[in-house]
């Protein structure tokens, strides 16, 4: 009895350490491919025999007139102008939605649920038209703008994410702040946005996730070498290198997903958090 | 004052009561104050854009010169004189017939093995998550770009089983295959909602149901598969939609190569209205994708009502 007990566990075990593996194998190859060079790259060992650092000195500087430097501030620049923007704009409409009654708002609660199925590239050709008609192209402001407008890469998302969190903030703190005097406004400032901070910082990171990915958007609005972001840039290293420099191509690659990745683990929490409560990917 | 009678009503029996002697909205113009921004998003960057493409597509624009209505004649050039329409749709709904299910699959049979591994279950989730945490960008396009080149560690990798190897990204039969791959290596995040569900489906079921001698086969088409089809079915609609719409990883591993093995829609769509600036055909292209997608969904939803269950139905069986 307690063999098959104990045997089921152990083989789920060993069956999910191999999967696991499985999963990580391309990452971990990839973090000793960017090490090696151009002749061992093809072998499937993770470890180099002698590490080539400059994989990623010579890849950093391998844009003509520019480093990877001029693409991580642009593309941080971007990221903070879109992340400030998001979370103004989202957590206003998204306390409007939660708390305030206003004539139509089912209706436009259902079009706030419409638009988080709404294929974006559906909207790219008129919003282009619109953008270049406005002289906006090369500029961030594409990307700044509707997110100000609570909208862009994921906007409906995020405020369907905060609805659902603050609907379950009691609703007993708005009504004692009232009393005391407090604004709409203050109510939302002082009473919800405080509570609501790990939604906030979830949308935070997917906010930061999905602009960082937005290759098309990207691609569309900016046309500039200087104001390229990170991922236009490995595009154009990839375009124009031979394959002698994989290594190179890798090795800052691999640079472009750090972000990313310190995100995942230092606020893994709100991850599965923002995750699992509302049901959509990540 | 006024304050507190209010929530003194609220509390009362009747709430109905209350809402004669209070106005119906607590806050009509606060409310579109707050919800303004969201408003004038959806105005002029959704509704108003998605007119305009409709009209578009009906007239011969480019961002060059004064557009001019030519009627239906965009659709009639698509649907009979034009060979790349026909490629990318047929490629396109190849990559959603093939990511979508195999997706969805790996999640919900890795979702229910995790979910019975107490110990671990964090470093296993973490170790399978993370590839849908990255695997949207650029990098690891180029990864994979390389992994599966006629160089790459797959082919030597599978040398040592003895088979032999080819250039899986050159190769008209393989280059679709190798773009599922990378999408349905990113179920990570899918499994994680199913993780979240599987562990919101009441023990009791299941220790009543073994009670009556249900074995596990029948366990998971009875409970779980019902418990967890509304979770289910919302994914399957996000990532049917995602999926008409993927991009990236074809410009960037195959440029819709070899052969528009891997021509997805998308890059059709981008080459029209951004290579070649005709944005009235390309609108044209839009709104029969836009089309496609909302055909895909209601079909979706029309068949969601013989498998999704529901904890308000009545009983314990799927409506008929």
């Amino acid at each position: 009895m307690t063999t098959t007990l104990n045997w089921k566990p152990a083989l789920r075990h060993v069956f999910m350490i191999l999967f696991s593996f499985l999963m990580v194998y391309p990452i971990v190859w990839w973090i000793g491919a960017s090490l090696k060079d151009s002749t061992e790259l093809s072998s499937p060992g993770i470890f180099p025999s002698v590490p080539q650092w400059e994989n990623f000195t010579k890849g950093w500087n391998s844009v003509p007139g520019h480093t990877f430097t001029d693409f991580y501030l642009n593309t941080f620049g971007l990221e903070i102008m879109v992340l400030i923007a998001t979370l103004l704009s989202c957590t206003l409409v998204a306390f409007g939605f939660a708390r305030l009654d206003f004539p139509l708002k089912k209706f436009w609660f259902s079009i706030l649920m419409l638009t988080l199925m709404m294929p974006g590239q559906v909207l790219i050709i008129p919003q282009y038209a619109l953008f270049h008609q406005l002289g906006w192209v090369n500029t961030y402001l594409p990307f700044v703008v509707p997110h100000l407008l609570a909208g862009g890469a994921g906007g409906s998302f995020f405020v369907f994410l905060l609805i659902q969190f603050i609907r379950g903030v009691p609703k007993e703190l708005d009504e004692s702040a009232k009393i005391d005097g407090c604004s709409w406004f203050g109510i939302f400032w002082r009473v919800v946005m405080p509570l609501a901070f790990p939604a906030v910082v979830t949308v935070t990171i997917f906010c930061f996730l999905w602009n960082w990915d937005d290759f098309l958007g990207h691609l569309l609005y900016i046309n500039t070498v200087d104001k390229y972001t990170v991922g236009l840039a490995l595009r154009m290293i990839n375009d124009s290198q031979s394959a002698a420099e994989w290594g190179q191509l890798l090795a800052m690659s691999l640079v472009s997903i750090i972000p990313a990745t310190l995100v995942f683990i230092f606020l893994q929490k709100y991850f599965v958090d923002g995750i699992a409560t509302t049901g959509i990917k990540g | 004052m006024n304050r507190s009678t209010t929530t003194l009503a609220q509390a009362a029996p009747s709430p109905k009561k209350s809402s004669y002697f209070k106005s119906r909205w607590n806050a009509p113009l606060a409310g579109y104050l707050f919800i303004s921004p969201w408003l004038i998003g959806f105005l002029v960057l959704t509704a108003y854009p998605l007119f305009l493409s409709l009209y578009y597509s009906f007239t011969d624009y480019t961002l060059m010169q004064p557009m001019q209505w030519i009627g239906s004649r965009n659709y009639e050039r698509i649907f009979t004189a034009d060979p790349k329409f026909i490629q990318s749709a047929k490629v396109t709904v190849m990559y959603v017939l093939a990511s979508v299910p195999l997706k969805l699959i790996a999640a919900l049979l890795v979702a229910m093995v995790l979910s019975k591994a107490v110990k671990g279950i964090g470093f296993y989730r973490t170790a399978i998550y993370f590839p849908s945490l990255i695997g949207g960008s650029i990098g690891v396009s180029l990864l994979w770009r390389n992994i599966f080149g006629v160089d790459g560690i797959f082919n030597k990798l599978i040398a040592v089983f003895g088979i032999e190897g080819k250039s899986w990204i050159t190769n008209p039969d393989t280059a679709l295959g190798t773009l599922i791959l990378l999408t349905v290596w990113q179920f990570g995040s899918t499994m994680v909602i199913f993780l979240a569900g599987l562990k919101q489906i009441p023990n009791d079921l299941y220790e009543a149901s073994s009670v009556d001698g249900a074995n596990k086969i029948v366990q998971f088409f009875r409970i779980t598969l019902p418990m967890l089809s509304p979770i289910l079915y919302f994914n399957l609609i996000m990532a049917v939609i995602n999926a008409f719409q993927m991009f990236t990883s074809a410009f960037v591993i195959t440029n819709g190569g070899p052969m528009n093995a891997t021509y997805v829609y998308a890059m059709y769509l981008y080459e029209r209205a951004f290579s070649r600036y005709e944005l009235g055909y390309a609108s044209a292209l839009a709104w029969i994708m836009l089309v496609a997608i909302v055909a895909a969904t209601l079909l979706i939803s029309y068949t969601s009502k013989y498998w999704v269950f529901y904890e308000t139905d009545t009983g314990g069986k799927k409506r008929k």
